[in-house]
C-alpha cells in the first residue's frame, strides 16, 4: 500500500435501488418512511425518497476499504451530509466515489472522499483516517 | 420551538449491553455494499488476526441509534423528530467492532447551537466494550429544522 499525495487511489460506481434502502432500513434500524415512501416524503416537502445517509456514509468508505484490504485499519471516519441522493423508484440512483491520498505521514494516510451523485456532491468533509502500522 | 439549550451537557444513563452478532454484521455489511472477506468470513478474519468477522466501519450507528433515541425522548429537549435531519457524522476508533464484542454507549451532548432558525445538536457516544475499554466514540449533529 504505497501512496503518494494526492494520489487517487480508487474510484468506483455503485447503483442504489428502492431494494437498496429497504435492506439497509432492515440492518441499521433507520426505518424512518421518507426513504422508502413517496408519498411521506413529499407530504414533508422533499423532492422524492432519499437515500439514507448514514448508507451513503458506509459504502462511500468501501473503495478504500478495499484498497487498504482491511476495515479495521479505519481509525476515524467523518462526513458532513450536504445534499440528499433520490433514489427514483425505477431507474434508482448512481453515486460515484473518488478516494484521493489528502495527507500522508509514517503512520497513517488521510484519504479524501469526493461523492458525487447526479454532478453534485453530496458529502462534505469526507475523511478516513488509516492506519499504516 | 427551540432544543432547550439547557442540553449541552448532559449525560445520559449507559444503554443496555449490546451483543454484536456474527449474522448482524454480515447483514449490516450487504446493505452497506462491503465485500471484503474480513467482514464475512472467520477465517479470513482470523488469519488477520481478529477474533472474529470485523464491521464495517460505520456499523456503530446500529448502537449509536439508542442512544438518539434517548435523547429524542428526553421530555424537556424540545426536539421535533420530524424536523431532524442528519448534519455531520464521525467514528472515532481505538480498535475496531468484532462479532462476539458486548458494547455499551454513553450518550453526552456536547454543544446545542442555533443557525438561522435551526438548532444544531451535536452528541458524542462513548462506546466500550465489557472490559470497559473504549472502542470507538460516535460524534453526530442533528439539525432541527425551524419554521420556514
Amino acid at each position: 500500500m504505497i501512496a503518494e499525495l494526492g494520489e487517487i487511489v480508487a474510484e468506483k460506481t455503485y447503483r442504489l435501488t428502492r431494494d437498496s434502502l429497504v435492506r439497509y432500513a432492515g440492518a441499521s434500524g433507520d426505518f424512518n418512511p421518507i426513504h422508502y415512501r413517496d408519498d411521506v416524503a413529499e407530504s414533508v416537502g422533499l423532492p422524492g425518497v432519499l437515500a439514507h445517509g448514514m448508507l451513503t456514509m458506509g459504502f462511500a468508505v468501501q473503495p478504500v476499504v478495499d484498497w487498504i484490504g482491511d476495515s479495521g485499519k479505519i481509525l476515524d471516519y467523518q462526513v458532513r451530509f450536504t445534499r440528499p441522493v433520490v433514489v427514483d423508484r425505477a431507474d434508482g440512483a448512481e453515486v460515484t466515489v473518488v478516494a484521493k491520498v489528502g495527507a500522508l505521514t509514517d503512520a497513517e494516510i488521510r484519504i479524501d472522499l469526493t461523492v458525487t451523485f447526479a454532478d453534485q456532491t453530496v458529502l462534505g468533509k469526507a475523511q478516513a483516517r488509516v492506519s499504516l502500522a | 420551538m427551540p432544543v432547550n439549550p439547557e442540553l449541552q451537557g448532559r449525560v445520559f444513563a449507559p444503554t443496555a449491553p449490546y451483543l454484536v452478532g456474527r449474522e448482524k454484521i454480515r447483514e449490516f455489511s450487504r446493505a452497506v455494499l462491503a465485500t471484503s472477506p474480513l467482514n464475512n468470513d472467520p477465517d479470513a478474519a482470523k488469519a488477520a488476526g481478529y477474533a472474529d468477522i470485523v464491521a464495517p466501519p460505520t456499523f456503530p450507528i446500529v448502537i449509536q441509534e439508542s442512544t438518539l433515541a434517548q435523547l429524542l425522548a428526553e421530555p424537556d429537549a424540545g426536539i421535533d423528530f420530524t424536523r431532524v435531519v442528519h448534519g455531520d457524522q464521525r467514528f472515532s476508533y481505538t480498535r475496531p467492532i468484532v462479532a462476539g464484542d458486548e458494547l455499551t454507549a454513553t450518550l453526552a451532548v456536547t454543544a446545542i447551537k442555533s443557525l438561522g432558525g435551526h438548532s444544531m445538536v451535536t452528541s458524542e457516544s462513548t462506546i466500550t466494550d465489557q472490559t470497559g475499554a473504549h472502542v470507538v466514540t460516535a460524534i453526530s449533529t442533528l439539525v432541527v429544522r425551524g419554521d420556514e
